[in-house]
């Protein structure tokens, strides 16, 4: 550990660490390569590029610095604080396998430095100035791991995977969806027509798209009206629970409520909101969601902006844990088959986040830190974007089955209609769920067990005569950089 | 209408040797298995009435198999009857899978009431047209 320190000095003949000026961030108390963090500190993993010449440990300490008490000089005003307790310790430097002059710099946060229940002061610490540190040529947020007093203060997903799954009548396969196509353009009436089909024709879920908000084509309170029109025809026709995800995305919080309040009197099960609108916002829907028993579904629009290369901005795996802590139900974390970016290690890591109840460290799906979320709700995660019928075994395989597959080109483009595409995508699922169930190897056979399929249902075959040659095979941007530990031989 | 509650409803009806491939993946795991019936299929109709306890100690799916001819003896053809798997596992608590095993010979479906509010408001009602009849009755010939 820490090999790379080099640069350590004899201490005698320093200044002292309060005579006015600038002083190396090392030398003010954020390098403590001693450090042992504690249960209760928030830590961050950072990669930290720095810029030609300078030194990692100073630049990993000046992160640690920028992200908590310091600035660029000396300020005797520290001396009214108990300062090294707010003081942030960088306490380990690793280089980044395979990535020459990048570094990994493990951070340790006191939790008094946090107010409770806060993603806007979480962030606004953790990402603030320092992003734009010039010393820094660039700088990732890698993950976090947040201490279970921390986790405590937040309420977490408004609903959870479990109620919804009681709630929604649905068990033992992942649930279906569709994101309306066009995403622009359909008046509300026509837009209705498109979830009323999808959702007769087998689907649990439509979705209204990240930018479908209240436009000249189609004002909100047309579109609420005829999507719910349509989602209660379509459960009277099946005898299932429906439901469409009502984007309530909008330009103020007062807006926002007072679309989610007209789903909710409308029997809506479910609304949506999108990340651009903010952590505050998104963490106020999520207390009005779980006071008004309504499924919170969060579109990760805009996401990709920061999340996507590895040297620069946020890992999408930061965001998952703080949306979880913030408390949406849904969120969007990647279908590796699919039409966007997401590497299967990386995408795993992701999943594991929004589902499990305690994540051991593995650093080939990404994950840097044990996390215990304490029992906090799960958040279910969905999978959208170029994938079809065709890819089920794939889908069930990497994702599992607490997931919802959204299929909308894979629904809509249907050769004989939206119903059709539905009836194709549902009738995979069953054959494959029950075919796992029965002991098939389905990743093998998956193939097989579609055609099978098929042969009671025209609509399915359809779907993979249509799709059967789309795949993207591109290579990934964000994967995981780690050594693989050597097997201990026995 | 077919009512297309459960894991397998857009499946063909599961024959008996289907149905019991499922019911050992449940046992497989764990799970406690449980028949319930109804003659108000309503989604919202959460408790449907159990046959008997929930069987929580069984390694065979003849044990349950048994079990639903029996049930189907007395309800069959009148009522719906589905098989779920209950994990007590902490964190979820809850029912894991759940599917159609039997369903009445005709099944009337649902109608949806509107009642016309304020402006363009609706409120909307989903009612089975079984339940109009009153319980013991509504599948009848």
């Amino acid at each position: 550990m820490n090999a790379i320190d080099k640069n350590v000095k004899a201490a005698e003949g320093e200044r002292s660490r309060y005579s006015a000026g600038v002083m190396e961030y090392r030398k003010m108390g954020y390098w403590q390569p001693d450090y042992e963090p504690k249960d209760t500190d928030v830590i961050a993993c950072f990669r930290v590029t720095p810029q030609d010449g300078v030194d990692p440990i100073e630049a990993s300490a000046a992160v640690a610095g920028e992200s908590s008490t310091a600035t660029w000089t000396v300020v005797w005003t520290d001396r009214l604080t108990a300062c090294e307790k707010y003081r942030a310790k960088c306490y380990r430097v690793d280089p980044v396998p395979n990535s020459p002059n990048s570094y990994f710099a493990f951070i340790a946060y006191d939790l008094d430095l946090f107010e409770p229940g806060s993603i806007a002061n979480l962030s606004a610490s953790i990402i603030g100035n320092v992003f734009g540190f010039k010393p820094l040529k660039a700088l990732r947020l890698e993950d976090m791991r947040l201490p279970v007093a921390y986790v405590k203060t937040f309420q977490g997903p408004a609903t959870g995977i479990v109620v919804e799954r009681e709630r929604l009548d649905k068990f033992g396969r992942p649930l279906l969806g569709a994101t309306v196509k066009p995403k622009l353009g359909l008046s509300g009436r026509n837009y209705g027509r498109v979830v009323y089909e999808a959702l007769k024709g087998g689907l649990d879920f439509t979705k209204d798209d990240e930018n479908i908000n209240s436009q000249p084509f189609m004002h909100w309170r047309e579109r609420f009206l005829y999507c719910m029109e349509a989602v209660k025809r379509a459960e009277a026709a099946t005898g299932e629970i429906k439901g469409t995800y009502l984007n309530v995305t909008a330009a103020t919080m007062e807006d926002m409520y007072e679309r989610a309040e007209f789903a909710k009197q409308l029997g809506s099960t479910i609304v949506m909101i999108d990340l651009v609108i903010g952590y505050t916002a998104i963490q106020s829907m999520a207390k009005w969601a779980r006071k008004n028993d309504m499924i919170l579904h969060l579109h990760r629009a805009g996401h990709s902006t920061y999340t996507r290369q590895k040297t620069h901005g946020v890992s999408f795996r930061v965001i998952a844990k703080w949306m979880r802590l913030a408390g949406v139900d849904h969120i969007h974390a990647g279908t590796v088959v699919g039409k966007l970016e997401g590497d299967p290690n990386t995408t795993r890591g992701y999943y594991d986040i929004c589902r499990e109840d305690v994540n051991p460290q593995n650093l080939e799906h990404g994950i840097f830190f044990d996390q215990q979320w304490a029992s906090l709700n799960k958040l279910m995660p969905v999978a959208s974007g170029g994938i079809h019928a065709g890819q089920m075994h794939q889908l069930l395989d990497l994702l599992g089955e607490d997931v919802v597959l959204q299929f909308g080109g894979g629904t809509i483009g249907h050769p004989m209609g939206i119903a059709a595409g539905a009836t194709a995508n549902r009738v995979a699922l069953e054959a494959m769920i029950f075919a796992r169930n029965s002991g098939r190897d389905t990743l093998a056979e998956g193939q097989q067990i579609l055609e099978d399929a098929a042969k009671s249902c025209t609509p399915l075959k359809q779907a993979l005569d249509t799709w059967k040659d789309i795949t993207f095979n591109y290579a990934s941007t964000d994967t995981p950089d780690f050594v693989p530990t050597a097997t201990v031989s026995a | 209408m077919r009512l297309t509650q459960g894991c397998f409803s857009f499946l063909p009806d599961l024959t008996d040797d289907q149905i019991r491939t499922q019911v050992q993946y449940c046992i497989d795991k764990g799970w406690a298995v449980n028949i319930e019936f109804t003659d108000d299929p309503h989604p919202r109709n959460t408790y449907w009435e159990m046959w008997d306890l929930p069987m929580f100690d069984i390694s065979d799916a003849a044990a349950v198999m048994l079990e639903l001819d029996a049930c189907r003896k007395a309800y069959g053809d009148r009522h719906y009857i589905r098989i779920s798997g209950f994990d007590s596992s902490h964190g979820w608590e809850s029912v894991r899978i759940s599917f159609l095993v039997g369903r009445p010979k005709e099944e009337p479906g649902f109608r949806v009431a509107r009642q016309e509010v304020d402006g363009r408001n609706i409120r909307y009602t989903v009612e089975s047209y079984a339940t109009m009849k009153p319980e013991g009755q509504r599948y009848e010939a």
